[in-house]
């Protein structure tokens, strides 16, 4: 710990310099590489079924309960005051423009993410790393790319797999509670939102992509320290990704929906 | 007597740690030159600034002519695929089985069709003693087998200079035996140089052509092996007896 609080300030943002300064390398390089078609596609493919297929069951089930708890906060309240035909807006509203893409981000980044900075750091650990680097091969071409890329087409349709499953649990809740007809719910869901929110929302989802891959490998690539720098890895890829989620799901709502807000 | 290899007046530090401080050695070409030494003496390391994965904080390093502290990163690519490493742990992929590990140079970076690739392979395996262990993952092989593999890897494209670390630590007195007897085997047949990093000298003495040996950041002393053997520095009788009488520090 440095005597001179100033040091560690100091320290501490070239530290962060320096980490933002390493995930614009390895998201620079990759951007390359993927122009230039320099992609593994049998490990594309693999990679889309550990990190997106293997993670449906868990993005639907969030989608699910989240669509059914806005329909029940929602739902009662609507009817009572007479509003009970625009609860599916509601809904639909909220999943396609915001729920939809961040929690299936979120969801992501806790299941994929981790696994992505647990299995290249434990690679770094015992040597895979370097191996591939003394066969003269590049642990971005062969590793990180096809991560990215198996997510940027992973995410956005289990992106839309949540949205559909979000309404259809918000239809179900309130037909339940407050007795809304299926019908009445689904023609305020197309009243409501187009076709527009939800290709915006799948904007939102390629940006989170990214975040998830860059920073699980990141957090991978530098491991040091043994088994518990696997652990410290991990646990930094989950955190660091879902701040930087909601952060840029923040600032994209702003760019994407700003001056449109409420239709 | 070519050298093929050289490292020049060269010093490696992290931040204040020194790691090797203005060595220099020469690597015999068709030779098997050990490098010997205490633990975290800085072997490895020496194989690594030999394949341009550490680059030096000072002094040159040669392989077949070119200064690799002047090299790309390109050229430096392209010279780490003509030159074999061996990894402690063989460094194999846990996600791949024995004949993919083998065959991943051939397919990234020779681009050559399973049809090219499977018959080398085959004979990699072979010649290590694992022919039939193709469909095997590392995790369901031994610890000899293991290294045997690496030694497969790092030779399944012939190249002229195989780097072992550490190929026979932590094996028993057979599996030693083994795997110094496959690295012989491999130099004679391909014809080529190794560098072999180990402190294990019943191997070092079976197959070693030359040895140096590295102590406090520097070779202080380098030979054939009957040289070193006869040699009067009380640091390399020492370790050449295994005695914790003398003068390295324990």
């Amino acid at each position: 710990m440095p005597a001179n609080p100033l040091e560690g300030v100091g320290r501490e943002t070239t530290d962060l310099l320096e980490y933002v300064g390493g995930v614009a390398i390895l998201g620079g390089e990759s951007a390359k590489l993927i122009a230039r078609l320099r992609i593994r596609v049998a490990e594309t493919f693999n990679q889309a079924y550990l990190l997106g297929v293997q993670s449906w069951s868990i993005v639907l089930l969030t989608s699910l309960f989240t669509g059914m708890v806005i329909s029940l906060e929602s739902a009662v309240q609507a009817v009572q005051y007479g509003f009970g035909s625009l609860v599916g807006s509601a809904v639909a509203f909220a999943s396609f423009r915001e729920l939809g893409p961040m929690l299936s981000a979120v969801v992501v980044a806790g299941r994929a993410g981790a696994a992505i900075a647990a299995e290249l750091g434990s690679m770094v650990i015992t040597e895979q790393i370097e191996a591939l680097e003394a066969l003269g091969l590049s642990p971005v071409r062969m590793l990180v790319v096809p991560r990215l890329v198996a997510m940027l087409l992973m995410l956005p349709v289990l992106t839309i797999l949540a949205d559909i499953v979000s309404i259809l649990g918000g239809a179900w809740l309130a037909n339940q509670v407050a007795h809304i007809d299926y019908d009445t719910f689904l023609t305020s869901v197309r009243q409501g939102v187009g076709i527009s929110d939800m290709l915006r929302g799948l904007i939102k989802t390629l940006v989170f992509a990214v975040i998830i891959v860059l920073i699980g490998s990141y957090q991978g690539l530098r491991t040091r320290l043994g088994a518990a720098g696997v652990g410290i890895s991990t646990t930094g890829s989950v955190v660091i990704s879902i701040i930087l989620i909601f952060i840029t799901n923040f600032l994209l709502s702003y760019i994407l929906f700003g001056g449109n807000f409420g239709g | 007597m070519a050298v093929i290899a050289r490292l020049d007046d060269v010093t490696l530090a992290y931040a204040e740690r020194v790691v090797l401080q203005n060595l220099t050695l020469d690597v015999v070409e068709g030779a098997i030159t050990c490098i010997v030494g205490l633990s975290g003496a800085g072997k490895s390391t020496i194989l690594r600034l030999l394949n341009g994965l550490r680059k030096p904080s000072s002094g040159r390093v040669f392989v077949k002519g070119q200064d690799l502290t002047q090299l790309t990163e390109r050229e430096l690519v392209n010279l780490r695929r003509s030159i074999g490493f061996s990894f402690q742990f063989a460094a194999l992929f846990d996600s791949m089985n024995v004949y993919d590990n083998v065959a991943l140079p051939l397919r990234e970076n020779m681009h050559l069709g399973d049809d090219e690739i499977r018959p080398r392979v085959h004979e990699a395996l072979e010649t290590v003693g694992l022919a039939g262990a193709e469909e095997k993952y590392p995790a369901e092989l031994s610890g000899g087998m293991v290294k045997r593999v690496g030694f497969a890897r790092a030779i399944i494209t012939n190249p002229e200079i195989v780097l072992y670390d550490e190929p026979t630590t932590g094996s028993d007195p057979i599996i030693t035996h083994l795997l110094t007897d496959t690295i012989m085997h491999l130099r004679k047949k391909m014809n080529g140089t190794a560098v072999v990093v180990s402190h294990d000298l019943q191997s070092i003495f079976m197959m070693a052509d030359y040895v140096a040996m590295l102590f406090e950041g520097a070779i202080i002393a380098y030979g054939t092996l009957a040289e070193m053997r006869s040699s009067i520095n009380p640091i390399v009788q020492q370790f050449l007896q295994g005695s914790e009488v003398g003068p390295i520090p324990i």
